[in-house]
Protein backbone atom coordinates (compact mmCIF):
# COMPACT_ATOMS: atom_id res chain seq x y z
CA UNK A 1 0.00 0.00 0.00
CA UNK A 2 1.26 3.72 -0.94
CA UNK A 3 2.10 5.68 1.89
CA UNK A 4 -0.28 8.63 3.02
CA UNK A 5 0.97 11.38 4.83
CA UNK A 6 -1.34 12.04 7.88
CA UNK A 7 -1.59 13.67 11.38
CA UNK A 8 -0.23 11.34 14.57
CA UNK A 9 -3.90 11.46 16.53
CA UNK A 10 -5.29 10.88 12.87
CA UNK A 11 -3.27 7.89 12.12
CA UNK A 12 -3.76 6.27 15.28
CA UNK A 13 -7.72 6.03 14.48
CA UNK A 14 -7.37 5.35 11.02
CA UNK A 15 -5.03 1.99 12.85
CA UNK A 16 -7.80 1.31 15.24
CA UNK A 17 -10.01 0.70 12.42
CA UNK A 18 -7.44 -1.40 10.40
CA UNK A 19 -7.36 -3.51 13.57
CA UNK A 20 -10.91 -4.34 14.04
CA UNK A 21 -11.64 -2.13 16.53
CA UNK A 22 -15.64 -1.03 16.03
CA UNK A 23 -16.23 0.39 20.03
CA UNK A 24 -14.69 4.10 20.86
CA UNK A 25 -15.37 6.28 23.28
CA UNK A 26 -13.79 9.67 24.65
CA UNK A 27 -14.04 12.89 25.64
CA UNK A 28 -11.70 15.70 24.07
CA UNK A 29 -8.45 16.88 24.72
CA UNK A 30 -6.08 19.00 23.25
CA UNK A 31 -3.07 17.54 22.62
CA UNK A 32 -5.56 14.41 21.08
CA UNK A 33 -8.70 15.72 19.69
CA UNK A 34 -8.29 15.36 16.43
CA UNK A 35 -8.45 11.35 16.89
CA UNK A 36 -12.06 11.51 18.01
CA UNK A 37 -12.91 13.91 15.49
CA UNK A 38 -11.35 11.14 12.95
CA UNK A 39 -13.54 8.44 14.14
CA UNK A 40 -16.65 10.03 15.06
CA UNK A 41 -16.50 10.20 11.10
CA UNK A 42 -14.89 7.20 10.03
CA UNK A 43 -16.05 4.35 12.70
CA UNK A 44 -19.89 4.84 11.58
CA UNK A 45 -18.66 3.90 7.58
CA UNK A 46 -17.21 0.67 9.66
CA UNK A 47 -20.81 0.00 11.30
CA UNK A 48 -19.00 0.84 14.43
CA UNK A 49 -20.46 3.54 17.59
CA UNK A 50 -18.22 6.33 18.65
CA UNK A 51 -19.46 8.16 22.10
CA UNK A 52 -18.75 10.63 23.97
CA UNK A 53 -18.85 10.72 27.00
CA UNK A 54 -19.97 13.15 29.67
CA UNK A 55 -16.73 12.73 31.38
CA UNK A 56 -13.13 10.64 31.41
CA UNK A 57 -14.40 9.26 34.04
CA UNK A 58 -17.65 7.88 32.62
CA UNK A 59 -15.53 7.28 29.70
CA UNK A 60 -13.44 4.85 31.41
CA UNK A 61 -16.53 2.58 32.51
CA UNK A 62 -17.92 3.03 28.80
CA UNK A 63 -14.73 1.22 27.82
CA UNK A 64 -14.73 -1.48 31.17
CA UNK A 65 -18.28 -2.56 29.55
CA UNK A 66 -17.22 -3.10 25.97
CA UNK A 67 -14.19 -5.03 27.34
CA UNK A 68 -16.39 -6.90 29.40
CA UNK A 69 -17.93 -8.04 26.64
CA UNK A 70 -15.49 -9.33 25.04
CA UNK A 71 -15.22 -6.30 22.04
CA UNK A 72 -12.41 -4.92 20.86
CA UNK A 73 -12.25 -1.21 22.26
CA UNK A 74 -9.69 1.95 22.57
CA UNK A 75 -10.25 4.80 24.15
CA UNK A 76 -7.42 8.32 23.57
CA UNK A 77 -6.77 10.70 26.31
CA UNK A 78 -3.91 13.30 27.32
CA UNK A 79 -3.17 13.27 30.94
CA UNK A 80 -5.00 14.77 32.79
CA UNK A 81 -8.23 12.95 31.29
CA UNK A 82 -5.90 9.60 31.91
CA UNK A 83 -5.99 10.51 35.62
CA UNK A 84 -9.63 10.77 35.76
CA UNK A 85 -9.81 6.98 33.27
CA UNK A 86 -7.02 5.80 36.22
CA UNK A 87 -9.82 4.22 38.80
CA UNK A 88 -11.43 2.30 35.78
CA UNK A 89 -8.08 1.16 34.52
CA UNK A 90 -7.49 -0.48 37.73
CA UNK A 91 -10.60 -2.37 37.93
CA UNK A 92 -10.34 -3.45 33.71
CA UNK A 93 -6.86 -4.97 34.79
CA UNK A 94 -8.71 -6.71 37.79
CA UNK A 95 -11.43 -7.89 35.90
CA UNK A 96 -8.34 -9.32 33.45
CA UNK A 97 -10.31 -7.37 30.14
CA UNK A 98 -8.63 -6.35 27.03
CA UNK A 99 -8.53 -2.83 26.29
CA UNK A 100 -6.17 0.00 24.67
CA UNK A 101 -5.74 3.18 26.06
CA UNK A 102 -4.04 5.83 24.18
CA UNK A 103 -2.30 9.01 26.29
CA UNK A 104 -1.22 11.66 24.24
CA UNK A 105 1.11 13.23 26.55
CA UNK A 106 0.83 16.84 27.76
CA UNK A 107 2.70 18.76 30.22
CA UNK A 108 1.75 18.81 33.95
CA UNK A 109 0.87 18.05 37.28
CA UNK A 110 -2.56 19.36 37.39
CA UNK A 111 -3.89 21.47 34.12
CA UNK A 112 -0.44 22.18 33.05
CA UNK A 113 -0.25 22.97 29.49
CA UNK A 114 -0.81 21.48 26.32
CA UNK A 115 2.65 21.13 24.76
CA UNK A 116 4.51 17.74 24.96
CA UNK A 117 5.88 15.99 27.87
CA UNK A 118 6.87 12.51 29.11
CA UNK A 119 5.91 13.45 32.84
CA UNK A 120 3.35 10.53 32.80
CA UNK A 121 5.87 7.68 32.56
CA UNK A 122 5.60 7.14 36.45
CA UNK A 123 1.27 6.97 35.83
CA UNK A 124 1.10 4.73 33.10
CA UNK A 125 4.58 2.28 34.01
CA UNK A 126 3.93 2.10 38.24
CA UNK A 127 -0.15 2.87 38.47
CA UNK A 128 -1.57 5.41 37.95
CA UNK A 129 -4.85 3.35 39.67
CA UNK A 130 -4.96 1.27 42.55
CA UNK A 131 -3.78 -1.84 43.64
CA UNK A 132 -1.04 -4.65 42.23
CA UNK A 133 -1.59 -4.23 38.23
CA UNK A 134 0.68 -3.21 35.54
CA UNK A 135 0.35 -1.87 32.36
CA UNK A 136 2.37 -3.47 29.30
CA UNK A 137 3.14 0.00 27.62
CA UNK A 138 4.70 1.22 24.45
CA UNK A 139 6.27 3.87 23.94
CA UNK A 140 6.19 4.78 19.72
CA UNK A 141 8.63 7.36 18.22
CA UNK A 142 7.09 8.76 15.41
CA UNK A 143 3.65 8.53 13.48
CA UNK A 144 4.39 5.32 11.57
CA UNK A 145 5.78 3.74 14.84
CA UNK A 146 2.16 5.24 16.59
CA UNK A 147 -0.02 3.11 13.92
CA UNK A 148 2.03 -0.32 14.09
CA UNK A 149 1.85 -0.44 18.03
CA UNK A 150 -1.71 0.93 18.31
CA UNK A 151 -2.59 -2.15 15.88
CA UNK A 152 -0.01 -4.76 18.11
CA UNK A 153 -2.34 -3.23 21.18
CA UNK A 154 -5.05 -5.08 20.53
CA UNK A 155 -3.21 -8.40 20.01
CA UNK A 156 -1.50 -7.78 23.24
CA UNK A 157 -5.02 -6.60 25.22
CA UNK A 158 -6.32 -9.68 23.85
CA UNK A 159 -3.41 -11.91 24.48
CA UNK A 160 -2.95 -11.04 28.41
CA UNK A 161 -6.56 -9.76 28.26
CA UNK A 162 -5.47 -7.12 29.96
CA UNK A 163 -5.40 -3.31 29.08
CA UNK A 164 -2.49 -1.87 27.09
CA UNK A 165 -1.37 1.56 27.40
CA UNK A 166 0.46 3.74 24.20
CA UNK A 167 2.36 6.49 25.81
CA UNK A 168 2.85 9.32 22.97
CA UNK A 169 3.39 12.71 23.56
CA UNK A 170 1.83 15.95 22.00
CA UNK A 171 4.24 16.14 19.35
CA UNK A 172 3.85 12.84 17.71
CA UNK A 173 -0.28 13.50 17.74
CA UNK A 174 0.31 16.46 15.56
CA UNK A 175 2.77 16.05 13.50
CA UNK A 176 2.52 14.97 10.06
CA UNK A 177 4.75 12.29 8.92
CA UNK A 178 4.62 9.44 6.00
CA UNK A 179 2.23 6.33 6.97
CA UNK A 180 1.56 2.75 5.91
CA UNK A 181 -1.09 0.39 7.24
CA UNK A 182 0.32 -2.71 7.23
CA UNK A 183 -2.24 -5.37 7.25
CA UNK A 184 -0.09 -7.94 8.19
CA UNK A 185 -0.41 -6.79 11.27
CA UNK A 186 -4.07 -7.24 12.06
CA UNK A 187 -5.08 -10.39 14.35
CA UNK A 188 -8.61 -11.98 14.03
CA UNK A 189 -10.10 -11.74 17.78
CA UNK A 190 -9.48 -14.61 19.96
CA UNK A 191 -12.55 -16.20 21.43
CA UNK A 192 -13.83 -14.95 24.02
CA UNK A 193 -16.98 -17.18 24.57
CA UNK A 194 -14.75 -18.91 28.23
CA UNK A 195 -15.16 -15.53 29.74
CA UNK A 196 -16.78 -12.79 28.07
CA UNK A 197 -20.25 -11.12 29.55
CA UNK A 198 -21.47 -11.48 25.67
CA UNK A 199 -24.58 -13.07 26.18
CA UNK A 200 -25.55 -16.83 26.25
CA UNK A 201 -27.46 -17.01 23.06
CA UNK A 202 -24.03 -17.04 20.62
CA UNK A 203 -22.67 -19.75 23.63
CA UNK A 204 -22.58 -23.54 23.50
CA UNK A 205 -21.57 -23.34 27.30
CA UNK A 206 -24.71 -23.04 30.06
CA UNK A 207 -22.64 -21.84 32.81
CA UNK A 208 -22.98 -18.37 32.86
CA UNK A 209 -19.28 -15.75 32.86
CA UNK A 210 -18.72 -13.27 35.22
CA UNK A 211 -16.53 -10.22 34.93
CA UNK A 212 -15.84 -8.74 37.99
CA UNK A 213 -13.40 -7.04 40.31
CA UNK A 214 -14.16 -7.38 43.64
CA UNK A 215 -12.70 -10.77 45.49
CA UNK A 216 -13.81 -10.38 49.23
CA UNK A 217 -12.56 -13.31 50.12
CA UNK A 218 -8.94 -12.88 50.79
CA UNK A 219 -7.76 -16.64 49.36
CA UNK A 220 -9.53 -15.73 46.34
CA UNK A 221 -8.50 -11.63 46.02
CA UNK A 222 -4.63 -13.23 46.52
CA UNK A 223 -4.99 -15.51 43.74
CA UNK A 224 -6.60 -13.18 41.51
CA UNK A 225 -2.94 -11.28 42.22
CA UNK A 226 -1.14 -13.75 42.07
CA UNK A 227 -2.76 -14.55 38.43
CA UNK A 228 -1.99 -11.16 37.23
CA UNK A 229 1.68 -11.16 38.24
CA UNK A 230 1.93 -14.06 36.41
CA UNK A 231 1.15 -12.26 33.22
CA UNK A 232 3.29 -9.40 34.09
CA UNK A 233 5.79 -12.45 34.25
CA UNK A 234 5.31 -14.11 30.66
CA UNK A 235 5.31 -10.37 29.47
CA UNK A 236 9.06 -9.71 30.88
CA UNK A 237 9.77 -12.61 29.08
CA UNK A 238 7.93 -12.19 25.94
CA UNK A 239 6.99 -8.87 25.28
CA UNK A 240 9.98 -5.89 25.72
CA UNK A 241 11.16 -4.39 22.82
CA UNK A 242 13.93 -2.02 22.17
CA UNK A 243 16.17 -0.07 19.26
CA UNK A 244 19.98 0.02 19.42
CA UNK A 245 21.51 3.27 18.07
CA UNK A 246 25.03 3.52 17.05
CA UNK A 247 25.78 0.59 19.72
CA UNK A 248 27.96 -1.52 17.55
CA UNK A 249 30.91 1.27 17.81
CA UNK A 250 33.13 1.61 21.62
CA UNK A 251 31.06 4.23 22.47
CA UNK A 252 32.18 6.49 25.92
CA UNK A 253 28.37 7.03 26.97
CA UNK A 254 25.33 5.66 26.20
CA UNK A 255 21.68 7.40 26.49
CA UNK A 256 18.50 5.55 27.47
CA UNK A 257 15.34 7.72 25.85
CA UNK A 258 12.04 6.95 24.11
CA UNK A 259 9.35 8.56 21.98
CA UNK A 260 10.15 12.45 20.79
CA UNK A 261 12.98 12.81 23.12
CA UNK A 262 14.71 9.61 21.80
CA UNK A 263 14.40 10.90 17.77
CA UNK A 264 16.43 14.32 19.33
CA UNK A 265 19.04 12.27 20.93
CA UNK A 266 19.66 10.54 17.72
CA UNK A 267 20.18 14.50 16.12
CA UNK A 268 22.78 14.62 19.08
CA UNK A 269 24.68 11.36 18.44
CA UNK A 270 24.81 12.13 14.56
CA UNK A 271 27.04 15.12 15.37
CA UNK A 272 28.80 14.19 18.23
CA UNK A 273 29.73 11.07 15.93
CA UNK A 274 30.72 13.69 13.27
CA UNK A 275 33.16 15.25 15.78
CA UNK A 276 34.97 11.58 16.44
CA UNK A 277 32.78 10.78 20.07
CA UNK A 278 30.97 8.11 19.97
CA UNK A 279 27.85 7.89 21.77
CA UNK A 280 25.43 4.87 21.72
CA UNK A 281 21.09 5.02 22.95
CA UNK A 282 19.52 2.09 23.67
CA UNK A 283 15.36 3.10 23.26
CA UNK A 284 12.89 1.66 25.00
CA UNK A 285 9.66 0.69 22.55
CA UNK A 286 8.38 -0.81 25.73
CA UNK A 287 8.80 1.27 28.80
CA UNK A 288 6.86 -2.23 31.15
CA UNK A 289 8.32 -4.61 30.45
CA UNK A 290 11.20 -2.73 30.68
CA UNK A 291 14.44 -3.47 28.68
CA UNK A 292 16.49 -3.94 31.96
CA UNK A 293 18.83 -6.78 31.11
CA UNK A 294 19.50 -4.72 27.16
CA UNK A 295 20.20 -1.37 29.75
CA UNK A 296 22.71 -3.61 31.77
CA UNK A 297 24.74 -5.12 29.38
CA UNK A 298 24.99 -1.62 26.85
CA UNK A 299 26.15 0.27 29.89
CA UNK A 300 28.63 -2.34 30.83
CA UNK A 301 30.45 -2.37 27.57
CA UNK A 302 33.88 -1.62 28.37
CA UNK A 303 34.00 1.47 26.56
CA UNK A 304 31.03 3.07 28.12
CA UNK A 305 31.69 5.44 31.10
CA UNK A 306 28.88 7.20 31.08
CA UNK A 307 24.67 6.19 30.99
CA UNK A 308 22.15 9.01 30.87
CA UNK A 309 18.30 9.22 31.15
CA UNK A 310 16.84 11.54 28.89
CA UNK A 311 13.71 12.70 29.16
CA UNK A 312 10.92 15.49 28.81
CA UNK A 313 10.44 14.82 32.95
CA UNK A 314 12.01 15.61 36.00
CA UNK A 315 13.61 12.60 36.30
CA UNK A 316 11.01 9.40 35.99
CA UNK A 317 12.86 7.31 33.48
CA UNK A 318 15.83 7.61 35.57
CA UNK A 319 15.24 5.22 38.46
CA UNK A 320 14.42 2.12 36.45
CA UNK A 321 17.44 3.07 34.22
CA UNK A 322 19.75 3.29 37.55
CA UNK A 323 17.99 -0.40 38.73
CA UNK A 324 19.07 -1.71 35.71
CA UNK A 325 22.27 -0.43 35.76
CA UNK A 326 23.04 -1.62 39.19
CA UNK A 327 25.64 1.08 40.26
CA UNK A 328 28.04 -0.50 37.34
CA UNK A 329 28.25 3.15 35.60
CA UNK A 330 27.61 6.64 37.16
CA UNK A 331 23.89 7.28 35.82
CA UNK A 332 22.58 10.99 34.90
CA UNK A 333 20.09 12.46 34.11
CA UNK A 334 18.57 15.22 31.84
CA UNK A 335 15.21 16.73 30.86
CA UNK A 336 13.17 19.14 30.38
CA UNK A 337 9.26 19.33 30.90
CA UNK A 338 7.41 22.40 30.34
CA UNK A 339 6.91 22.24 26.97
CA UNK A 340 9.70 23.05 25.06
CA UNK A 341 11.50 19.61 24.19
CA UNK A 342 15.45 19.78 25.20
CA UNK A 343 17.45 20.53 21.95
CA UNK A 344 20.13 18.38 19.71
CA UNK A 345 22.67 21.24 21.39
CA UNK A 346 21.57 20.90 25.00
CA UNK A 347 22.21 17.09 24.84
CA UNK A 348 25.63 17.39 23.04
CA UNK A 349 26.86 19.56 25.99
CA UNK A 350 25.15 17.40 28.97
CA UNK A 351 26.84 14.23 27.15
CA UNK A 352 29.87 15.57 27.06
CA UNK A 353 29.77 17.05 30.46
CA UNK A 354 28.96 13.58 31.91
CA UNK A 355 32.27 12.77 30.17
CA UNK A 356 33.96 15.07 31.95
CA UNK B 1 21.03 16.04 3.42
CA UNK B 2 18.62 17.61 5.07
CA UNK B 3 16.36 20.94 4.52
CA UNK B 4 13.96 22.54 6.71
CA UNK B 5 11.57 25.04 5.71
CA UNK B 6 9.55 26.91 8.24
CA UNK B 7 6.01 28.80 6.83
CA UNK B 8 4.93 31.17 9.30
CA UNK B 9 1.84 33.94 8.95
CA UNK B 10 -1.47 34.36 10.62
CA UNK B 11 -4.30 31.55 11.57
CA UNK B 12 -6.43 31.74 8.12
CA UNK B 13 -4.04 32.53 5.53
CA UNK B 14 -3.29 28.77 4.50
CA UNK B 15 -0.14 28.35 6.30
CA UNK B 16 -0.34 25.28 7.56
CA UNK B 17 -1.84 23.89 4.07
CA UNK B 18 0.60 25.14 1.88
CA UNK B 19 3.23 23.39 4.07
CA UNK B 20 1.79 19.91 4.32
CA UNK B 21 1.10 20.57 0.00
CA UNK B 22 5.35 21.13 -0.07
CA UNK B 23 5.64 18.06 2.54
CA UNK B 24 3.35 15.82 0.39
CA UNK B 25 4.82 16.44 -2.67
CA UNK B 26 8.20 15.67 -1.36
CA UNK B 27 7.28 12.60 0.26
CA UNK B 28 5.70 11.96 -3.46
CA UNK B 29 9.60 11.86 -4.66
CA UNK B 30 10.21 10.01 -2.43
CA UNK B 31 11.73 11.40 0.30
CA UNK B 32 11.35 11.68 4.14
CA UNK B 33 9.55 14.08 5.45
CA UNK B 34 7.81 15.41 8.50
CA UNK B 35 5.13 18.10 8.84
CA UNK B 36 5.31 19.81 12.56
CA UNK B 37 2.79 22.86 13.13
CA UNK B 38 3.87 24.72 16.60
CA UNK B 39 0.02 23.91 18.18
CA UNK B 40 -0.99 26.14 20.75
CA UNK B 41 -4.28 27.70 22.00
CA UNK B 42 -4.85 29.31 18.44
CA UNK B 43 -7.66 30.99 16.48
CA UNK B 44 -8.43 32.90 13.58
CA UNK B 45 -6.51 35.87 13.20
CA UNK B 46 -3.71 34.50 15.93
CA UNK B 47 -0.16 33.32 14.69
CA UNK B 48 0.18 29.82 12.72
CA UNK B 49 3.59 28.53 12.26
CA UNK B 50 4.66 25.52 10.47
CA UNK B 51 8.13 23.41 10.09
CA UNK B 52 8.33 21.39 7.36
CA UNK B 53 11.51 18.53 6.87
CA UNK B 54 12.63 17.16 3.94
CA UNK B 55 15.30 14.50 4.48
CA UNK B 56 17.17 12.03 2.26
CA UNK B 57 17.66 9.72 5.66
CA UNK B 58 15.42 8.85 8.83
CA UNK B 59 14.67 12.26 10.56
CA UNK B 60 16.07 12.47 13.42
CA UNK B 61 15.12 15.53 15.47
CA UNK B 62 11.58 17.38 14.58
CA UNK B 63 12.29 20.34 16.69
CA UNK B 64 14.18 22.59 14.36
CA UNK B 65 15.65 25.75 15.54
CA UNK B 66 17.30 26.71 12.86
CA UNK B 67 15.28 26.45 9.21
CA UNK B 68 17.37 26.45 6.01
CA UNK B 69 14.02 28.55 4.50
CA UNK B 70 11.55 30.45 5.74
CA UNK B 71 8.00 31.44 4.31
CA UNK B 72 7.04 34.60 6.17
CA UNK B 73 3.89 35.69 4.94
CA UNK B 74 3.17 38.61 7.69
CA UNK B 75 5.73 41.00 9.07
CA UNK B 76 5.67 39.65 12.63
CA UNK B 77 6.68 36.48 10.73
CA UNK B 78 9.32 37.79 9.10
CA UNK B 79 10.44 40.06 12.00
CA UNK B 80 10.43 37.10 14.72
CA UNK B 81 12.20 33.98 12.57
CA UNK B 82 14.54 36.09 9.71
CA UNK B 83 17.85 35.53 11.81
CA UNK B 84 16.87 32.19 12.68
CA UNK B 85 17.19 31.12 9.34
CA UNK B 86 20.54 29.55 8.10
CA UNK B 87 23.13 31.69 5.84
CA UNK B 88 22.44 30.88 2.29
CA UNK B 89 18.88 30.01 2.67
CA UNK B 90 15.68 31.35 0.81
CA UNK B 91 13.12 34.15 2.41
CA UNK B 92 10.47 34.60 1.00
CA UNK B 93 8.79 37.97 1.68
CA UNK B 94 5.02 38.37 1.16
CA UNK B 95 5.48 42.41 0.08
CA UNK B 96 1.89 42.47 -0.03
CA UNK B 97 1.83 42.56 3.89
CA UNK B 98 5.47 43.18 4.42
CA UNK B 99 6.57 46.85 3.86
CA UNK B 100 10.36 45.99 5.63
CA UNK B 101 12.80 43.42 4.47
CA UNK B 102 15.13 41.01 6.32
CA UNK B 103 18.03 42.79 6.85
CA UNK B 104 20.06 39.64 6.09
CA UNK B 105 23.22 40.10 3.51
CA UNK B 106 24.00 36.24 3.69
CA UNK B 107 20.80 34.69 2.26
CA UNK B 108 18.70 35.27 -0.78
CA UNK B 109 15.72 37.34 -0.49
CA UNK B 110 12.56 36.28 -2.73
CA UNK B 111 9.91 39.26 -2.79
CA UNK B 112 6.61 38.25 -3.60
CA UNK B 113 3.21 40.39 -3.34
CA UNK B 114 1.17 37.00 -2.61
CA UNK B 115 -1.79 38.63 -1.67
CA UNK B 116 -2.17 41.41 -4.84
CA UNK B 117 -1.06 38.77 -7.13
CA UNK B 118 -3.80 36.58 -5.92
CA UNK B 119 -6.46 39.26 -6.50
CA UNK B 120 -5.57 39.40 -9.85
CA UNK B 121 -5.65 35.88 -9.97
CA UNK B 122 -9.39 36.03 -8.41
CA UNK B 123 -9.16 35.46 -4.58
CA UNK B 124 -6.89 36.48 -2.41
CA UNK B 125 -7.42 33.04 -0.46
CA UNK B 126 -5.32 31.62 -3.10
CA UNK B 127 -1.96 34.10 -1.81
CA UNK B 128 -0.86 30.75 0.31
CA UNK B 129 -0.21 28.63 -3.37
CA UNK B 130 0.96 31.64 -4.96
CA UNK B 131 3.42 32.01 -1.93
CA UNK B 132 3.98 28.13 -1.82
CA UNK B 133 4.59 27.58 -5.78
CA UNK B 134 7.00 30.77 -5.93
CA UNK B 135 8.92 29.28 -2.90
CA UNK B 136 9.40 25.85 -4.95
CA UNK B 137 10.49 27.62 -7.87
CA UNK B 138 12.87 29.55 -6.37
CA UNK B 139 14.40 26.62 -3.95
CA UNK B 140 13.95 23.96 -6.37
CA UNK B 141 13.09 21.61 -3.48
CA UNK B 142 10.16 19.18 -5.21
CA UNK B 143 9.22 19.13 -8.91
CA UNK B 144 6.65 21.82 -9.99
CA UNK B 145 4.50 19.02 -11.75
CA UNK B 146 4.20 16.95 -9.02
CA UNK B 147 3.26 19.96 -6.43
CA UNK B 148 0.64 21.20 -8.96
CA UNK B 149 -0.89 18.07 -9.03
CA UNK B 150 -0.64 18.09 -4.85
CA UNK B 151 -2.49 21.26 -4.84
CA UNK B 152 -5.30 19.67 -7.50
CA UNK B 153 -5.46 16.31 -5.19
CA UNK B 154 -5.94 18.88 -2.24
CA UNK B 155 -8.38 20.70 -3.90
CA UNK B 156 -10.64 17.52 -4.91
CA UNK B 157 -13.50 17.59 -2.94
CA UNK B 158 -14.26 21.27 -4.52
CA UNK B 159 -13.39 20.87 -8.18
CA UNK B 160 -15.22 24.23 -8.30
CA UNK B 161 -11.96 26.12 -7.18
CA UNK B 162 -9.54 24.23 -8.85
CA UNK B 163 -8.56 26.45 -11.83
CA UNK B 164 -8.09 29.04 -9.70
CA UNK B 165 -5.66 27.46 -7.71
CA UNK B 166 -4.06 26.17 -10.77
CA UNK B 167 -3.87 29.55 -12.35
CA UNK B 168 -2.30 31.36 -8.68
CA UNK B 169 0.02 27.81 -9.02
CA UNK B 170 1.44 29.44 -12.15
CA UNK B 171 1.68 32.72 -11.42
CA UNK B 172 3.43 32.11 -8.36
CA UNK B 173 5.90 30.18 -10.78
CA UNK B 174 6.55 33.28 -13.06
CA UNK B 175 7.08 35.87 -9.79
CA UNK B 176 9.88 33.53 -8.87
CA UNK B 177 11.29 33.03 -12.53
CA UNK B 178 10.96 37.20 -12.69
CA UNK B 179 12.83 37.35 -9.50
Amino acid sequence: MAKVLMKGNEAIGEAAIRAGCKNYFAYPITPQSEVAEYLCKRLPEVDGVFVQGESEVAVGYMIFGAAGCGERVMTTSSSPGISLMSEAISYIAAAHCPAVFVNIVRGGPGLGGILPSQGDYFQATKGGGHGDYRLLVLAPDGVQEAVEMTMQAFTLAEKYRAPIMILGDGLIGQMMEPVEFRDDLKTEPTNKDDWATNGMGTRKSDTRNLVKSLFLDPQELNNNNLRLKAKYEQMKKEEVQFELYNADTDYQALIISYGTMSRVCRTSIDTMKAEGLEVAMLRPKTLFPFPEKAIFDAANKESCKSVLSIEMSMGQMVEDVERCVKGQRPVHWYGECGGDVPTPEAIVQVVKDSLK
Amino acid sequence: MQTEIKFAGFGGQGILLSAKLLAYAAMKQGSQVAWIPSYGPEMRGGTAYCTVVISDRLIGSPIIKNPTHLVAMNRPSLEKFANDIKPDGIILINSSLIPVRSNREDITELIVPANDAAIKVGSVKCANIIALSSFAAKSKLVDLDILKECVKEEFSSKPKIIPLNMDAFDEGVNIARQS
